[in-house]
């Protein structure tokens, strides 16, 4: 068997022995009769499965919701925000540098996005404080820590949360007596705020009429535990194969299985970087697969496994006949 | 090595299966795309289209 | 320079230099003649595998008009009229067989190893726009205004963070991945269709593996 030489459709490496499609007998083929076909059975199928499954919709967790539901939870937030111990206050790129954030191997791939959306976490609790008034608690409670040093600050929030770890259920009420200065009032202050509904208002419209980004409002939540407490109990979690899943039985995103197949498995699911690595392993086999054209022993798999051949029985039988 | 459980509860129908957790929607949405491959491969095609004789060719 | 009152021949050496000429060049000799929309195909296309091409394109059409109609209501429609939520469930489940399709379709396309005969370019540009759509559907995901944007967002900011990415795609600002879902990714995926369906095309179906080549029996 010899290439052929001249089509406009061959790739110029000498060893590919592939025919030119346009050499063989052809048949009628109607293709655009064949897309109005297709197109019909999936507007078909489309207003069927939407008719009888519909689409999930629950309703987005409030500030108000976190505030009545997890009280507690609100208030040891609060302090571990003052305190700078919360996930967003010791995160890292793309929010402050109080971390190098993680690695791929020796590439500080976290750090090198920089510090583009600048939170200050602490500002998260501060910033709704500072704009209410007629609570002359607050007011005074505020005072108070802006007149502390900020050694002073720390202390007080971070004992305060410590102190709330070891309070049966995290009940404020329940705290061990100790110095906590004005952190216990502001916690309270923000608890309140939240029960308004009027926090996450601040929070994102920061001062401007239109809002749009919700970034401060959802890494307050998600330095919470009463988010992602709903997500697990939804088997959304990172670690439950979450990403692939949905709420309720909806349909999820069954084509991330091979994603988040890596968290749930060592060394990714227990290591520190594990995003970046989960990152850069899925990176490496997307160029695998996008590559396979180009190499060999990948690219033999078809021939070595040959499904093809129930493909094109008709035409191998009519070609042995031959 | 745990058994297979089929976990049912408000936040939906799970399948657990050792490391493996997945819903029952996505599984049968799964298994039905495998089935669909398979009979795309076995079902026959064609209608009769097919002619031995219809040698005609694009002339280069 | 004068005018002619005859109609120009195509080609006319006098005008080498004219970008439209060439553009018009170009265009044309993308796709051998009569083979931009044949009405007849190899006849060793014939199998069922081969559908799963035009369904994923049919799903494509349907997903981006129910979404066209979800963006006659906007953002906070469907959470208010059983009208929008049928529309968003037509955009989900558009979605769904959209995605199961294309990944029949890939399936297909790796056991037959269709990127032979000079068609790793249609290969590869499959592959991206799977992983375009990939992006779409996530954006769309981010873009509900509920429960699921916030848990998927929340967990997302992670891993885009992790590698840098987060510091320019901020998924927890809806405004931002609102416009990527509805304008700049739809713009990617459909461009990459339009390429990919325009090698196919080009290259024509590719042959069985084995196959013989006709125009050396045809000597024969």
């Amino acid at each position: 068997m010899t290439t052929a030489t001249g089509t406009k459709s061959r790739a110029s490496t000498p060893r590919d022995k592939t025919p030119d499609s346009h050499d063989f007998p052809t048949r009628s083929y109607d293709l655009v009769k064949e897309f109005t076909i297709a197109l019909v059975v999936v507007i078909v199928l489309t207003g069927g499965l939407a008719a009888v499954f519909s689409s999930p919709d629950e309703k987005s967790i409030t500030m108000s919701t976190w505030a009545n539901q997890a009280p507690n939870d609100l208030i040891a937030t609060a302090a571990a925000e003052l305190a700078g111990t919360s996930v967003s206050a010791t995160y890292g790129a793309p929010y402050n540098t109080n971390s190098d954030g993680q690695k791929l191997g020796p590439l500080s791939l976290q750090k090198w996005g920089g510090v583009r959306l600048p939170v200050d976490s602490a500002g998260l609790v501060l910033g709704p404080l500072a704009a209410v008034s007629g609570d002359s608690t607050l007011s005074s409670a505020l005072a108070t820590w802006k007149s502390a040093t900020a050694d002073q600050q720390t202390k007080w929030a971070t004992d305060y949360g410590d102190a709330l770890s070891k309070a049966p259920d995290g009940d404020p009420t329940k705290v061990a007596t100790g110095d906590y200065g004005p952190v216990p009032d502001m916690a309270t202050g923000l608890l309140r705020l939240a029960k308004t509904g009027g926090l996450e208002g601040i929070l994102t419209s920061s001062g401007n009429f239109y809002g749009g980004d919700q970034t401060q409002s959802l890494l307050l939540l998600s330095d919470g535990a009463y988010l992602e407490d709903q997500a697990r109990a939804r088997n959304l979690g990172g670690d439950q194969w979450g990403m692939m899943n949905e709420t309720g039985n909806y349909p999820g995103q069954p084509w991330m299985w091979l994603y988040t197949f890596w968290y749930q498995i060592p060394p990714f699911s227990t290591s520190d970087n594990a995003d970046a690595q989960v990152w850069g392993l899925m990176m490496l086999l997307t160029l695998l697969l996008m590559f396979v054209p180009f190499i060999p022993g990948l690219r033999s798999i078809p021939r070595l496994i040959p499904i093809h051949r129930l493909v094109w029985r008709n035409y191998y039988r009519r070609a042995a006949r031959r | 090595m745990s058994t297979l459980s089929i976990v049912t509860e408000s936040a939906g129908r799970y399948v657990h299966w050792g490391v493996v957790l997945i819903s029952v929607t996505n599984l049968l949405i799964i298994a039905a795309m495998v089935v669909v491959f398979v009979l795309a491969l076995v079902v026959p095609f064609g209608s009769g289209h097919e002619q031995a004789t219809d040698q005609e060719r694009r002339e280069p | 320079m004068t005018t002619r009152t005859d109609s120009p021949a195509p080609g006319n050496t006098n005008d080498a230099g004219s970008w439209t000429l060439r553009l018009r060049s170009r265009i044309v000799g993308l796709v051998p003649a009569g083979q931009a929309l044949p009405d007849r195909q190899p006849i060793y296309v014939a199998s069922w595998i081969y559908v799963f091409g035009v369904l994923t394109l049919a799903a494509l059409a349907v997903v981006i008009i129910s979404g066209g109609l979800l963006a006659i209501g906007g953002v906070a429609w469907w959470h208010v009229s059983s009208l929008g939520l049928f529309v968003n469930s037509l955009h989900l489940w558009s979605v769904e067989l959209f995605f199961g399709f294309m990944v029949i379709h890939l399936w297909g396309k790796f056991w037959m190893a269709s990127w032979r005969g000079g068609r790793a370019m249609t290969w590869i540009t499959g592959m991206v726009l799977f992983l375009t759509s990939i992006g779409a559907a996530f954006t769309g995901y981010l873009s509900q205004a509920n429960f699921a944007s916030q848990w998927i967002s929340a967990e997302a900011k992670d891993g885009l963070n992790s590698i840098g990415v987060g510091a320019f795609f901020n998924v927890l600002n809806p405004g931002q991945m609102l416009l990527w879902h509805v304008v700049l990714l739809p713009l990617g995926v459909g461009a990459l269709t339009v390429i990919h369906v325009v090698l196919v095309r080009r290259h024509g179906v590719a042959p069985p593996i084995d196959a013989a080549d006709p125009s050396m029996e045809k000597e024969a």
